[in-house]
């Protein structure tokens, strides 16, 4: 289910697990359209990826452990998303969000399209760049 | 005993061991392991019961015949992996039993409420032992009965016993409570009656409820 791009006026609380290429552009845009965002990443370096404008919350901590997401805002946050390289991470955290915290909307990258589609039966909403990008690919390759 | 399949998920010093007592009682045992050297010590020491690959894959879960399988254990070191291993198994391939090793002890509870049958966390486990043996707690756990509240103490009458010289009925004993047996040194165990008076370390065993704990450490130890 992709997003549809209509942002409305008011301001959301946003927790983004993961800060690499995907993770640090999305916290960048969603601060620039004025929400109030908080990026988790276990390397600092990674924050470099962060504009010197970024108004948001950089925070170093393993955004499975149930305190470090307490500690990032979590039982506030309007919307969870996980973005680390890790299936797996990323399906744990995205789950506790949902699951403990009660987030209410949560999106999981999850690379593996075979567990995407285990996990968004078990109602979790799921992203498999896999997936969208091959499909991508197809349809370009198939218009030539 | 019927003959179990089992898979476990994780071929390091848990999984290795744990494959050796189940196999040694004649249950079917796969290993599933990502790492090639290990694979092969693996088969090495127990015999052709390994298989190489990622245990969170549907693709290798399903060539390891995990539809069939009664129980999956997963003993990695990484708490997402042992999650996602266990979740797949149920949801996907309606395995019976799942197990998880939990390293980091917060995620019991999670995992519980994330579909895991059991958890085992190493440090819980360890620092019950440790409050076991500290002399300064006179209440002992036991045993705790899974899936209720009932567990089974040990108390050692104090000197300082409020209850010394006093007979079980003049006791206030919480109602769910009973004093099953009384161990007292040169004298065989017994059952208490409500006659029955406590002496300087006596040792009770207990049933008791987590509830009923404090009232009862309360009535017999102060």
């Amino acid at each position: 289910m992709p997003r549809t791009k209509a942002v409305k006026s008011n301001k959301k609380t946003i927790v983004i697990m993961g800060c690499g290429r995907v993770g640090g552009k999305l916290a960048t845009m969603l601060d620039a359209a004025g929400h109030k965002v908080t990026v988790l990443d276990l390397d600092a370096y990674s924050f470099r990826r962060l504009p010197p404008t970024f108004s948001g919350t950089a925070l170093i901590g393993n955004g499975t452990d149930e305190d470090m997401l307490r500690k990032a805002g979590i039982a506030e946050a309007d919307a969870f998303i996980a973005l680390t390289q890790g299936d797996n991470r990323n399906v744990m955290a995205a789950q506790i969000a949902h699951n403990i915290f009660k987030v209410p909307r949560v999106i999981c990258r999850i690379y593996d399209p075979l567990r995407k589609d285990i996990y968004e039966q078990l109602g979790l909403e799921s992203i498999s760049p896999t997936e969208v990008f091959a499909d991508l690919l197809f349809n370009r390759i198939e218009k030539i | 005993m019927k003959a179990l399949y089992i898979v476990i998920i994780g071929g390091g010093n848990i999984g290795y061991y744990l494959s050796k007592a189940l196999l040694s009682e004649g249950h079917e045992v796969l290993i599933i392991e990502k790492d090639t050297r290990k694979c092969e010590r693996l088969e090495d020491e127990l015999g052709s019961c390994c298989m190489r690959g990622d245990g969170c894959e549907t693709a290798v879960l399903s060539e390891a015949g995990l539809n069939r399988a009664d129980v999956l254990i997963s003993t990695t070191a990484q708490d997402e992996d042992n999650l996602v291993s266990c979740q797949v198994a149920r949801y996907r391939f309606k395995v019976p039993r799942t197990i998880a090793l939990v390293n980091n002890p917060i995620n019991e509870k999670i995992f519980k409420e994330l579909g895991v049958d059991a958890t085992i966390s190493v440090t819980n486990a360890i620092l019950e032992h440790v409050e076991q043996e500290i002399p300064a707690h006179p209440l002992i756990h036991l045993l705790t009965m899974s899936g209720h509240m009932e567990e089974v103490v040990e108390l050692i009458i104090p000197k300082e016993s409020p209850a010394l010289g006093k007979s079980m009925g003049q006791l206030r004993l919480p109602a769910d409570t009973t004093i099953a047996l009384l161990l007292r040194d040169g004298e065989k165990p017994r059952i208490p009656d409500i006659e029955t008076t406590f002496k300087e370390n006596d040792r009770i065993i207990a049933l008791t409820t987590i509830d009923s704990e404090k009232i009862l450490e309360k009535a017999l130890l102060g």
